[in-house]
């Protein structure tokens, strides 16, 4: 579904990916982890066009979309709850979530609205706060229910779990199971969180310095010494 | 008391002007965080659009009133709208990654070249324009002093309200609102659920130029005399009450360019006419200094 071979990207002078290789295909729930700075975020956000690939092709459905404008990329059906979850803080959560239905048909809006507040009961007693009013894990939820609203085919997930609360952070996963399983979105997480990620995972990618050291299934991952020491030491 | 309600008439009317200009500064520098020093030039193109307008359909013989006023004002506010959307087309998207400074010395630039633009077509001389609209109310008269409120200060205040309301309404109610607001609070974010960004600052700078060529008209009318160089005052002053307002915010634009046509007019009315800009300048430096949030503007969110 999704295919990315040798891609490149830059921020100002510096090479933040240098030359990375990964698929996902339909149905699946793909992992990326990595320390901080790896490259994770950056790789998600060339995967939507912004900043752009310097070298190297994505392409989603066998269409290459790597100097596609970012709003097309998301007609395709591919949507992104951020780093920094990135609500619009003076919309409220009904106009937010309205801004990530933006690419669908109206007539759609409603029923897809009761399926987010379904998954996150929280975002209905809240429809018309605004988004910066939100809690962390509100936003948390804000920001993947949003990217649900625009029905997408692959959901691009930037560290969900990031400074939430251990109870939440085990109810965001749940989530993303759900979403992948009862509603059959492909779902590619990036996590610092490695141990609950593979074990959500089919499976998983390791990346260090821009490029990807390691992949296989999630059990594969969990049970390597190298990422048990490089990643999960200190429990969970 | 009749000389102050005098004034506060006058005043109010000349803020409603300023407040149209101010919405296109707030409105672009809430989208793209730069201050379109080009957008006075743009008033002062609707200014000379109404007025070629106003000649046009007196050469083909259209004389009722309300006619002429509707034509006008819809011709200035589409024709004006052209030359916003070019201004950004050609100057601003260009620069839109540029630095900062390089964005604002163009609009400088083009600031600078609009003026030129119309003192070549136009000539630098004054170009009058007979009274369209005279006449008016006269009431409470105090001793030998009656406040008149004028037909065309009436029409000026009325059209300006409905202008803010269906502005407003666009704004805070439509999808277009929603798309445009997301993009002032989140450019990145816009794109990435999926608003095309090009458009949407495309449109603000459409939506700008054609409430601020509105202001032009209104100024040909109330002052019945134009040049080319009209823009560069007009706009200092809108942008000082989107800034006493709150840049970014456009409750503040419009509440900032009400206060500072106020305050133009109760400081010539009471103190010296001379020094009627030296005062709306002064509260320029003072809310830079005390308040630059604005009235209404809302502190940087940080972004994380």
């Amino acid at each position: 579904m999704l295919r990315v071979d040798g891609l490149h990207t830059f921020y100002g002078h510096i090479e933040a990916l240098r030359g990375v290789d990964l698929t996902v295909e339909e149905g699946e729930i793909v992992t990326l982890i990595g320390a901080n700075g790896a490259g994770k975020s950056t790789l998600l956000m060339t995967l939507c066009g912004s900043p752009r690939a310097a070298r190297g092709t994505i392409s989603f459905d066998g269409r290459d979309i790597t100097a596609m404008p970012t709003h097309e990329i998301v007609r395709l059906g591919i949507a992104q709850a951020p780093e920094g979850r990135r609500i619009f803080p003076f919309m409220t959560v009904l106009e937010n979530l309205q801004m990530g239905a933006i690419t669908t048909d109206p007539r759609h809006f409603d029923t897809d609205l009761e399926r987010v507040f379904e998954l996150y009961p929280r975002l209905r007693e809240r429809r018309h706060q605004t988004g910066g009013t939100l809690s962390g894990g509100e936003q948390q939820m804000l920001a993947i229910g949003r990217a649900l609203m625009s029905r997408p085919r692959l959901l691009l997930l930037d560290e969900p779990s990031l400074g939430l609360a251990p109870n939440l952070v085990k109810q965001i996963f749940t989530v993303v199971r759900e979403i992948n399983e009862g509603q059959g979105v492909t779902v590619f997480l990036v996590e610092q969180n490695a141990y609950h990620a593979l074990r959500l995972a089919h499976r998983g990618y390791v990346m260090a310095n821009g490029r990807i050291i390691l992949s296989g299934t999630g059990q594969e991952l969990l049970a390597n010494p190298e990422i048990r020491a490089a990643y999960l030491e200190g429990g969970h | 008391m009749g000389y102050f309600l005098q004034q506060l008439v006058n005043g109010v009317t000349l803020g409603m002007i300023y407040g149209l200009i101010a919405i296109g500064y707030t409105m672009v520098y809430g989208i793209i965080g730069m201050i379109n020093f080009a957008h006075g030039e743009i008033f002062m193109i609707g200014a000379f659009v109404s007025l070629i307008g106003f000649m046009l359909l007196g050469l083909a013989g259209v004389t009722w009133v309300p006619a002429m006023l509707l034509i006008v004002l819809v011709a200035t506010m589409a024709l004006t709208a052209v030359y916003g959307w070019a201004l950004e087309r050609v100057a601003y998207r260009p620069l839109r990654n540029s630095p900062r400074l390089a964005a604002l010395i163009t609009a400088i630039g083009m600031s600078i070249f609009l003026q030129n633009y119309v003192q070549l077509l136009q000539g630098a001389r004054v170009k009058p324009l007979q009274p369209v609209v005279s006449g008016g109310f006269a009431f409470l008269a105090d001793g030998d002093f009656t406040v008149n409120l004028s037909y065309l200060q009436l029409i000026i205040i009325v059209v300006t309200f409905a202008l803010m309301v269906g502005f407003t309404y666009l704004i805070t109610r439509t999808a277009f609102g929603r798309a445009q607001r997301a993009c002032q609070q989140d450019l990145g974010m816009a794109a990435l659920v999926g608003v095309n960004v090009n458009h949407t600052i495309a449109f603000t700078f459409v939506i700008g130029a054609s409430l601020a060529s509105v202001a032009g008209l209104m100024f040909l009318l109330n002052y019945g005399v134009i040049d080319f160089y009209i823009g560069f005052l007009a706009g200092i002053k809108a942008f000082t009450a989107a800034v006493l307002g709150g840049i970014g915010s456009l409750p503040g634009a419009m509440l900032g360019g009400l206060l500072i046509g106020l305050i133009e007019a109760f400081w010539s009315a009471y103190f010296t006419v001379e020094y009627k800009d030296v005062a709306a300048f002064s509260i320029l430096v003072l809310v830079l200094i005390f308040r630059p949030t604005g009235l209404l503007g809302k502190p940087d969110v940080e972004k994380v």
